[in-house]
Parts: structure tokens; C-alpha cells; sequence
């Protein structure tokens, strides 16, 4: 059967959600074969078999931490060129994105970013994309070379179907071309406790209307009480009220959980592009004219000081 | 000797507008109104920036894309760019993205360049591929998402922020660059700029130009194809409450209705 090569996003051998998703994909297309790149393969090689990973081929070098994206690149040319693969899937982070674009250069096949879905078709994968400002969906195809497609988080449930996820080492040169930027330092950012924003699935988020970096505690207390991922919009992010990484709009994260609460947030187009696919999206804002409840499934009308709070009390009686 | 600095823009149509897919599937530009991609703004502003703090620097501008792409050009010339190039072609409309890497690798290495300067995606097609592509097709380090940047000594380096961590980066020149929003608002063109920018020369390039053949870019040449574009459904009108007092409760009565409590 034909092979789809899943590139593992994987902090340490802690393999990370999206990736999981992307092997459930790519099990409509062809059985998957996954690329683990670094430290921790052994420790991957559980949750990949048990999720379909028919083999995993293994590579760590200091190059994948010393110099950015490139190495990754060589390595990903080198599982291609091992597997002829029928197409390559990675998870549309940053990094994933650069890798992919690259690899589909040196191998001459077109590329599609940001798939919300993925479908076997007569011609190749058929990937669903969600664009401007989701507004529009669209359906398309790679038509020259192998496809190279990275997939958003949150595009699929991840469901176990175990196979034997047999490991091979994978030979890897990295080219001194590939050397050129050097990672000189690295602060891994600290752990909030909460789920990753673009995984979760429900995310709280706060924007103008939390008027200050002091207030966003009532935010964050209505997230843990439904053990939800906090975002922010590019207003507070601007403000300095909330860090970029947690920024939701077509600047920072697009996120599409099964909740999304919007607490002081308008709603202008640049906030909407990263939350308007979400399930059951929710709104609490002092002006009723607010585009954002053009949006919502229920909307309060109100000041979030006042809703917030009673909300997170509330949810906190109903869990016990 | 003068640091060559290309940035690399995007005319795009207006996001606060109603964009829609013309009947071939391609973006259309006909019923929007265009600008230089916000996001290409904060590239322009780091040039500058770069440029203010060297000895003696060139910043040329270039896009690829259709007649009224000149706007563009002329916003980043009004913000303080030295000069333009404008690459234009009928046999461009419809190239995509690996496509309009080529066109803008064959032209920032006829321009001559040290550093190369991109946003972080453009606002309309946001795939955020483009820098790293011409890095690949150029050859050179790829240093890109930084939300900080400095040039020194031949070199560049800069802070990519990342969801796990925080990197420093540092490589040698010649380089590409994109930076994020996070790099600094971006800088508005000043009466006097905006006149100065009319006087600045642009140059009009064509595939020709490039050693570019029709066949390589467009629709025809794209690698991907688009199938099909629907316009997302509007969400049905859901319940709009005031609080009186209540609203929390019946917030978590309606969460609770949808099982997320």
C-alpha cells in the first residue's frame, strides 16, 4: 500500500496533539510513515504505532537544535527519498510550514498550507482550506510532484488504530548550506498549566474590554474553572495586557475549538479571521451594536465584570 | 560598500473589504480595493531601520503582481524606500506561491542583494512560505518570524518567538529575513515623503526580464490547483441576552445545555 510520510512535531519525544491528527489523516490516504526527528524517539515510537505509524524513521543530530529549520529539511529529503511516499503531511506550526515549503522546492512538487481537512480523491489528496477571514472554503489539489501538505490543528480527532510502528534509523547528511542560521540561544517558554491555545478545546479569550493586564486573572479564572486554554485579542496584545503567543486573529493563532468565549472583544475582521470557525462560539460585551454577535450561538450583553465571574462561580457549583 | 537591502511586498485587496474568487478560481482584484499588505509594512519599516543604522544602505522595494501593484510600491517609497522594482506580466495572473518564489528569487538576484527583507505571511493568501522558499531557491540562510532584527558587522540577528521557546538567531550575510507584527509599528508616511516618493525611480520588469518562460508561472504553470471555492455559510442567529443580574447564570445554563459543563 502507498506511504504518507507524517512529520512528528514532538517536544522531546512528547509527541504533541496535532501530529496525532495528522497520522488519522493520513490514514485515508496511504499507510503512515513517521519522520521523529532529535531526542525521544524511543519514547514516541509508543504513541505513533498506537496511532497507526506503520514505521517510524528515527534521525537525531545536534544540527536539528543548533541551526534552524534547514537541517530538518535535509533530514525530511532523506525519509523521501528512502520511502517515495504518495504524499507528506506536516502540522501547519511556523517551523512546519518552512520545512515543508523547502522540501517541496528540492523535490519539485507543489504545496498546500493550512488543510482543514483531507480527503483520498481520483486525482491525489483533496485538501480543504478555510480563507479569507474563513469566510470561504475552498477545495484543492497538488498537481505537480508528490503532495506536500500541512494540516491545522484541530482539523481531525485523532483515533487509535494500532500498528507496528517498526523504527528504523534514518541515515541523514546535513549539507554546510543547511548551516547558515545558528540558534545561538534557546529559553523554552515556561508552562502555564493550561492547554495549548490552538489545540484546546475550549479557549476563553479577553480583549479591549478587560481594560488592563490586571484585570486578565477574571479571564483566566473562568478558563481553569472549564479547563480551557486562554487567548487574547491583538488589541490587548498591543496594549501589553497579554502575551503574542497567546494573540487569536489572523496575526497570531487561528483556533477552532468546540467553545470559544469572547469576553470584551469586538469582533473586527483581523479577530474574526482566527475564531469563526469555532463550534459553539459565545460572546459577553457592554455594546450590543459589537460585530461579534453577529457570530455567536449566545451572546450576553453586559459588563464581563460582572458576567465573568458569576459565570466562573456558576460553573464551578454545576462541577462540584 | 553599500548594504543592498530588497523588501520584499504584496499588493493585496483590502481585508475590511468583501473578497471574493473570480470565475477562474483566482483572487479578485477588480471588485476590492488594493494596499500594501499591512503585515509587508513592518518589513518596509525594518529596512529602514536597518538602513538608519548602517554607514551608507540601499533599500529597493520589489513586487510582483499586477498594474495596480505600483501602489504599493509607491506607499513603501512614501515611507522611505530609495527605489522600486515592479515585476508585471500578463502570463503572471494566477502563479502560486512556489511560482512567485522563482519570480522574486531571479529578481532580487538580478537587483543584487546583502539582505532580503519580508513580512511574516501576506494578508490575503497567509501561507507565510515565501521567505523560507527564497531562501531555498537563493541559497542562503533563512532567519525568519523575528520579532526582533539588527545588522551588524555583516551580520544579522534577530529573536524568533515560537509557541515551545524563545530562539536567537545569528547568521552571515548575504540572508533572507521576514519579521512579525511584534517588530515594531510601522512608521507613516510624512507629507514630504509622500512627494519625495513620486520622483523615485521604479523599474518595470517582465518575465523576459528574468529569464523567466510563461510557462513556469500562472495558472497554467501553478502546481497546485484550486477545484472549488463556497462561500462559508453565515452562522445562524443565535440568542442575544442584557444582563439584569443574571447573565452569568443563564450563560452557564446554556453551556450546560451544550454539554460543556
Amino acid at each position: 500500500m502507498a506511504e504518507v510520510l507524517v512529520y512528528v512535531d514532538h517536544v522531546d519525544g512528547a509527541v504533541r496533539k496535532p501530529t496525532l491528527e495528522l497520522l488519522t489523516l493520513a490514514r485515508r490516504i496511504g499507510e503512515p510513515v513517521a519522520v521523529h526527528l532529535g531526542a525521544g524517539a524511543d519514547t514516541a515510537v509508543a504513541t505513533l504505532a498506537e496511532h497507526g505509524a506503520v514505521k517510524v524513521l528515527a534521525a537525531d543530530a545536534p544540527e536539528f537544535a543548533e541551526y534552524l529549520v534547514a537541517p530538518k529539511v535535509d533530514a525530511l529529503q532523506a525519509a523521501y527519498e528512502a520511502v517515495s511516499p504518495v504524499a507528506v503531511l506536516l502540522p501547519s506550526s511556523a517551523e512546519g510550514k518552512e520545512i515543508g515549503a523547502r522540501l517541496a522546492v528540492r523535490i519539485g512538487s507543489g504545496i498546500i498550507t493550512d488543510a482543514v481537512d483531507l480527503e483520498a480523491g481520483d486525482e491525489g489528496p483533496v485538501a480543504t482550506q478555510s480563507v479569507f477571514a474563513a469566510s470561504f472554503t475552498t477545495k484543492s489539489r497538488v498537481t505537480t510532484g508528490t503532495p506536500v501538505i500541512t494540516v491545522k490543528p484541530n482539523s481531525a480527532a485523532p483515533e487509535a488504530a494500532p500498528a507496528a510502528g517498526q523504527v528504523e534509523q534514518l541515515a541523514v547528511t546535513v549539507a554546510d548550506s543547511s548551516k547558515g542560521t545558528k540558534i545561538v540561544s534557546r529559553t523554552p517558554r515556561e508552562s502555564t498549566g493550561r492547554p495549548e491555545l490552538t489545540e484546546a478545546a475550549i479557549v476563553v479569550s479577553g480583549g479591549r474590554g478587560v481594560n488592563g493586564a490586571e484585570n486578565f486573572p477574571v479571564i483566566e479564572a473562568l478558563a481553569d474553572s472549564l479547563g480551557a486554554a486562554v487567548g487574547a485579542s491583538r488589541a490587548a496584545v498591543d496594549a501589553g495586557w497579554y502575551p503574542h503567543t497567546n494573540q487569536v486573529g489572523q496575526t497570531g493563532k487561528s483556533v477552532s475549538p468546540q467553545l470559544y468565549i469572547a469576553a470584551g472583544i469586538s469582533g473586527a475582521i483581523q479577530h474574526r479571521a482566527g475564531m469563526q470557525t469555532s463550534k459553539t462560539i459565545v460572546a459577553i460585551n457592554k455594546d450590543a451594536e459589537a460585530p461579534i454577535f453577529d457570530l455567536v450561538d449566545y451572546g450576553v450583553v453586559g459588563d464581563l465584570f460582572n458576567v465573568v465571574p458569576a459565570l466562573t462561580e456558576e460553573v464551578k457549583t454545576r462541577k462540584g | 560598500m553599500s548594504l543592498r537591502i530588497v523588501v520584499c511586498v504584496k499588493y493585496v485587496p483590502d481585508a475590511t473589504g468583501d473578497r471574493h474568487f473570480a470565475e477562474d478560481l483566482t483572487v479578485d482584484r477588480d471588485d476590492v480595493d488594493g494596499l500594501l499588505s499591512e503585515l509587508d509594512e513592518y518589513a518596509v519599516e525594518q529596512a529602514l531601520q536597518i538602513k538608519e543604522a548602517a554607514d551608507d544602505a540601499e533599500v529597493t522595494v520589489l513586487t510582483v503582481g499586477p498594474e495596480d501593484a505600483n501602489d504599493a510600491l509607491r506607499k513603501a517609497l512614501s515611507m522611505g524606500a530609495d527605489k522600486g522594482i515592479h515585476v508585471e506580466d500578463d502570463d503572471l495572473h494566477g502563479t502560486d506561491a512556489l511560482g512567485t518564489s522563482l519570480v522574486l528569487a531571479k529578481a532580487v538576484e538580478k537587483a543584487g542583494f546583502d539582505l532580503v527583507v519580508c513580512g511574516m505571511a501576506s494578508t490575503d493568501g497567509t501561507m507565510g512560505v515565501l521567505p523560507a522558499l527564497l531562501a531555498e531557491r537563493l541559497n542562503v540562510p533563512q532567519v525568519t518570524q523575528l520579532s526582533e532584527v539588527a545588522v551588524d558587522g555583516g551580520k544579522v540577528t534577530g529573536r524568533r518567538d515560537g509557541d515551545t521557546a524563545s530562539e536567537q538567531l545569528e547568521a552571515s550575510l548575504p540572508a533572507v529575513v521576514s519579521v512579525t507584527d511584534q517588530s515594531g509599528e510601522a512608521r507613516y508616511p510624512s507629507f514630504k515623503g509622500i512627494m519625495a516618493a513620486k520622483k523615485k525611480p521604479v523599474e518595470s520588469w517582465e518575465l523576459d526580464d528574468l529569464d523567466i518562460d510563461a510557462d513556469e508561472v500562472g495558472l497554467e504553470g501553478a502546481w497546485t490547483a484550486v477545484d472549488g471555492a463556497a462561500e462559508r455559510p453565515a452562522r445562524t442567529a443565535g440568542t442575544i441576552v442584557t444582563d439584569e443580574g443574571e447573565g452569568g447564570k443563564q450563560l452557564a445554563e446554556f453551556l450546560a445545555g451544550q454539554k460543556f459543563i
